[in-house]
């Protein structure tokens, strides 16, 4: 049962976020040397915010601006008829799909749930070459058999606590929390 | 803000927050329809039964166009096919769609309150596609939806809608609508499809045409319903057209950015002339874009909603 006495507490520094932030980068240019064709996909919303913050650490690594696009997945999600309709955001693609290598970016990566709605969203948008992932936090509950090509940190957790990126107004990460769940 | 109605039967008891919620979603459904693959899987699996028990062209087909790029599958079921016909009460009509296990039903009915009787006693989610001369709150919402487009805010707007007002169940979806979001209403026409009552709801009643539509940033045309107007609300569609009628000349009382709304089918030179309604400030077929995108938005909400515990039979 949820113990509601139990606070949430730090999994990730604002220094440890920032080094995650890193290591996502590197690990995307190390896969992409130049970034040929390479643009990035937040999905809405924190994703999108990663993506903000890693287009400019991709952009100090490839000398050169980074397509970034938004992708609202609510229309695709799995569980619409069991919880109250999720807001939906902006999708918004200032590129066309065909002949780019896809990063889709989210902030945290647990079930897969939502990256599975997002390769559904993306196909209705257009036939990128190919599509990759990228997540800043890494839960291992995952249900579908989708897992991440990059991942900033990877974290224990039970499945039933609540991992939150929290960011400033300039839009960086500043911290992870943990809001324990109690045992499943 | 969270949607948690199970029902959309009228905008007189949604809150401001409600509204915008809706205005909010839909626009984000108008930029499905602006994309090569205009459907999404939202409603898989549902079945939506569009229940027509008045007959409607136009509302019907972008109810389905919008549950079909839903993906929810539709039927349509129209008075004249209907066992109401042979003496089938309303309720028991539905229980029996329901009974088909359809999910959401869509119901035009001459009668006002239909949808909200339909509400209580079902568990599907009902949608009010026009009750009477009560609401028609999806027209309502594709109204301020357009109007929200065009002029960014509702707050100190003024908004004029003119014509037949006494049986126009737009009107009321409008006036409650406008009114939640901080607009002005003014009202004109025939003193007989105007009456003064209309005061006690907030609006300016006029039946002066030039002081009407003076100040106005929107002027809503409602059609006049010549097929079915009662004898003697006005002496002829003639006289209606000289003193109502929407022509160039008036246009140009009017401020310079005022947009011109109908809510169709339009009689072209009776309300309004083909000038001004086929001209660059006639906004009426973007309503007509924006009507789809409003009532797939209202779908995608109520599928989340909740039928209170109390409620469930």
């Amino acid at each position: 049962m949820t113990d509601p006495l139990l606070p949430p507490r730090l999994l990730l520094s604002g220094s440890q976020v920032s080094s995650a932030m890193d290591r996502l980068a590197r690990s995307i240019a190390d896969a992409h040397p130049a970034g040929d064709g390479v643009v990035l996909v937040g999905v809405q919303t924190g994703g999108v915010q990663v993506a903000r913050h890693l287009a400019r650490n991709l952009e100090a690594l490839w000398s050169r601006a980074v397509p970034l696009g938004h992708l609202d997945v609510s229309m695709h999600r799995d569980d619409l008829d069991r919880r109250l309709a999720p807001a939906v955001h902006p999708t918004w693609l200032p590129f066309e799909l065909e002949g780019h290598t896809v990063v889709l970016v989210d902030d945290v990566f647990c079930s897969g749930r939502t990256i599975r709605a997002a390769l559904d969203a993306l196909t209705d948008l257009g036939r990128p070459n190919r599509v990759e992932l990228a997540v800043l936090i890494e839960r291992r509950h995952h249900e579908l058999p989708i897992h991440a090509n990059f991942v900033g940190q990877a974290v224990d957790t039970e499945p039933r606590d609540r991992v939150e990126v929290e960011f400033d107004a300039e839009g960086n990460a500043n911290r992870v929390l943990l809001e324990p769940g109690g045992p499943a | 803000m969270d949607w948690t109605r199970k029902d959309l039967l009228d905008l007189q008891s949604l809150s401001a927050e409600e509204i915008l919620t809706v205005l909010d979603t839909a626009r984000q459904f108008k930029a499905v329809g602006e994309r090569k693959i205009k459907k999404v899987p939202a409603l898989r699996g549902k079945t939506v039964v569009n229940l027509f028990v008045e007959p409607s062209t136009r509302t019907r087909i972008s109810f389905e166009l919008a549950e079909q790029r839903l993906s929810a599958d539709c039927i349509n079921f129209t008075a004249e096919a209907s066992s109401l016909r042979k003496g089938e009460t309303l309720a028991d009509t539905a229980r029996n769609l329901e009974a088909l296990n359809a999910d959401f039903i869509v119901i035009r009915h001459k009668a006002a309150g239909a949808p909200h009787l339909l509400g209580r006693v079902l568990n599907a989610h009902v949608v009010n596609a026009g009750d009477g001369a009560h609401e028609h709150p999806t027209q309502g919402l594709l109204d301020l939806f357009t109007i929200r487009e065009k002029k960014g805010s509702f707050e100190g707007l003024r908004v004029t809608i003119l014509g037949d007002i006494l049986y126009s169940r737009v009107a009321r979806s409008d006036i409650w609508g406008l009114q939640k979001l901080g607009a002005r209403v003014t009202l004109c026409g025939p003193p007989t499809l105007v009456p003064p009552v209309f005061t006690e709801l907030g609006c300016r009643v006029t039946p002066r045409l030039e002081e009407a539509i003076a100040d106005a940033d929107v002027i809503n045309l409602l059609r006049i319903q010549h097929e079915r107007q009662r004898k003697g609300m006005f002496p002829g569609l003639g006289e209606y057209t000289s003193l109502f009628g929407i022509n160039q000349e008036r246009l140009r009382m009017t401020k310079p950015d005022a947009i011109i709304m109908h809510p169709g089918p339009i009689n072209r030179g009776v309300e309004v002339d083909s000038e001004v309604a086929d001209g660059e400030r006639s906004v009426i077929l973007e309503q007509v874009t924006n009507g789809l995108a409003i009532r797939m938005a209202v779908l995608y909400l109520l599928n989340g909603g909740h039928v209170p515990p109390a409620e469930v039979n």
